[in-house]
């Protein structure tokens, strides 16, 4: 999948401001942003679902705007806002989307794959919002496609649902399936993606394997001590082991307080996106 | 033997797509299955017309002397009618746009099903919804009020036709204006008070014949009035064409107003159908 500056303006409002991604075959993509910088937008236009004002698409070699059938079926969307028909069960619902794939996956072993198989007889209004989500999973994968596009896959899972939903998407990735998934989460990312892209204000500001990400943009390590008279003290610093051999010899000892923490993907996130002042 | 080979050998190396019409049928199975799971609507959509049948034709059952019939008698071919379209017509302007909104169709655009079976699954759910409502309707004004089924097979040709094309010409006007209303939410207020105002000026509330005839030459545009027109001429004895605006049945002209409503209607739904909402872009 090739994207070359892509543009896509809502009245004055710009939702993509000239992103560029490269995603290859069999990786996991991850986008990760905060709301509103853009990552819907895109995957809408990687669907084919929405139109876009600039910029080269190619995924799967076609450009979605003109998606064939044949490639449709190549590529599983999960949308961010799904409804499935509630009054049908989730046996029927799989199996009956089976059909429209000429090389569907066997839809007894995709319910199981999502852990449904408990499920599978109940009508999918007596789900909860957990299953329901997994069920929008085994429909964007029953057609056994190349190429996954997730968009928000687990926002408002409780933090089980989120693992085990973490598990299910590595299980697809072992498969042979390319993924491309958006989140706000950075611990999702961080734990699925081989790479991601960090996207703020419709632009992709840092791009990367998440270890690298944190050492290209990584900030300094922090030290923080407590002085004698109670006040809590923090420094930035490239050289910390030197920063605590110092304050040891003037503590004579023990620093009271002592912490060193490496930057976190977490720092460089919201360094890159301009929110800093969040913590 | 060697012709099932070669065949074989093509299926395994070029994608093969399920057809349109096959899936037209799958969708059709699955929508009739999920209208009669939910009782609430079954009950609902089948019970209008013949609560309607059953007042109107219980409060007027006055005789029509120079059409030798009586009020109730009129009000059996008008509510068939009236039920053809509102199994086709309002239902499906309601639930295509609640699924619009609900995102049902933008899920079905991320697939590789063909447009056309999503309409063909719709319109196999009309026609057995349709089919129903008309039968129950005519049950009750057979066994209640005092219809005739018609004896001759020629009667019975003409049902069939008026049926087909009047439903179908309906269905496709309940797509297109589904399209209409901005949310699922105002569906229902959108697509039943044309409806409505339908039914009281092509002849399915009031007589025919006492309507003023402005009124129901509007409604003359429309297909109701002719659905209804058709079906009088189906199960009303001749006596009744009196009471006609031009003294006949004229099911010619109802042939032809029905018939130019399916083309026009699919031409408005291939020119307006939207699978997303209009704030999703």
């Amino acid at each position: 999948m090739e994207v070359r500056g892509l543009r896509k303006r809502y009245g004055d409002l710009t939702a993509v401001d000239g992103i560029d991604l490269g995603i290859r075959r069999g990786e996991v993509f991850g986008l990760l942003g905060p709301n509103g910088a853009g990552k819907s937008t895109t995957v809408e236009i990687l669907q084919g679902n929405r139109s876009r004002d600039g910029g080269e698409v190619s995924v799967l070699g076609t450009d979605p705007a003109k998606g064939t059938r044949a490639w449709r079926s190549r590529v599983g969307i999960v949308w961010q806002d799904e409804s499935a028909p509630a009054e049908l069960t989730v046996r029927e619902t799989v199996r009956h989307f089976a059909r429209y794939y000429p090389a569907p996956r066997d839809p007894e072993q995709v319910i199981g794959l999502v852990g449904l198989e408990q499920k599978a007889g109940s009508r999918i209004k007596e789900l909860s919002g957990g299953q329901r989500r997994r069920l929008d999973v085994a429909l964007g994968v029953i057609g056994g496609p190349e190429l996954l596009l997730l968009d928000e896959p687990t926002t408002g899972f409780d933090p089980a649902a989120r693992r085990q939903f973490w598990d299910l998407i590595r299980m697809l990735a072992d498969d042979g399936t390319t993924i491309l998934l958006t989140t706000h989460y950075l611990e999702e990312a961080e734990a699925l993606a081989d790479r991601l892209a960090i996207v703020s204000a419709g632009r992709v500001v840092a791009e990367g394997e998440p270890a690298a990400l944190r050492e290209r943009h990584g900030t300094d390590t922090r030290v923080e001590w407590t002085e004698t008279d109670g006040t809590p003290r923090v420094t930035h610093t490239k050289t910390p082991t030197r920063t605590v051999i110092d304050l040891t010899q003037r503590f004579d000892g023990e620093i009271p307080g002592l912490r060193v923490s490496r930057p976190t993907l977490e720092d460089v996130y919201l360094r890159l996106t301009g929110q800093e002042d969040a913590r | 033997m060697t012709t099932t080979a070669a065949r074989t050998r093509a299926e395994t190396t070029e994608i093969r797509f399920p057809s349109a019409w096959s899936l037209g049928l799958a969708r059709g199975a699955m929508e009739i299955k999920q209208f009669f799971r939910m009782r609430d609507q079954v009950v609902f959509t089948f019970a209008f017309p013949i609560v309607f049948l059953f007042l109107f034709a219980s409060i007027f059952s006055d005789d029509i002397d120079s059409a030798g019939i009586t009020a109730s008698q009129l009000y059996v071919p008008a509510m068939m009618a009236a039920g053809i379209m509102s199994t086709s017509f309002q239902a499906l302007g309601i639930s295509i746009a609640i699924e619009r909104d609900e995102k049902v169709l933008r899920r079905l655009t991320g697939t590789p099903m063909p447009p056309a079976a999503y309409f063909l699954g719709k319109i196999w759910l009309v026609l057995v919804t349709g089919f129903l409502e008309t039968a129950i309707l005519l049950l009750v004004g057979t066994t209640l009020y005092d219809v005739k089924l018609p004896s001759d097979v020629g009667k019975w040709a003409d049902f069939a036709w008026i049926f087909v094309l009047g439903l179908t010409a309906c269905a496709l006007l309940g797509i297109a204006i589904s399209s209409v209303p901005k949310s699922g939410k105002s569906a229902t207020s959108v697509v039943v008070l044309p409806f409505l105002v339908l039914q009281f000026i092509s002849g399915v509330y009031i007589s025919i014949n006492t309507i003023p005839g402005w009124m129901l030459n509007i409604g003359a545009l429309f297909p109701l009035k002719w659905m209804c027109q058709g079906l009088r001429g189906v199960f009303l004895p001749d006596s009744a064409r009196v009471l006609e605006q031009a003294g006949s049945w004229e099911f010619g002209r109802v042939a032809l107003v029905l018939g130019a409503w399916c083309v026009g209607g699919l031409v408005l739904c291939l020119l307006t159908f939207r699978w997303k909402n209009r704030r999703d872009g």
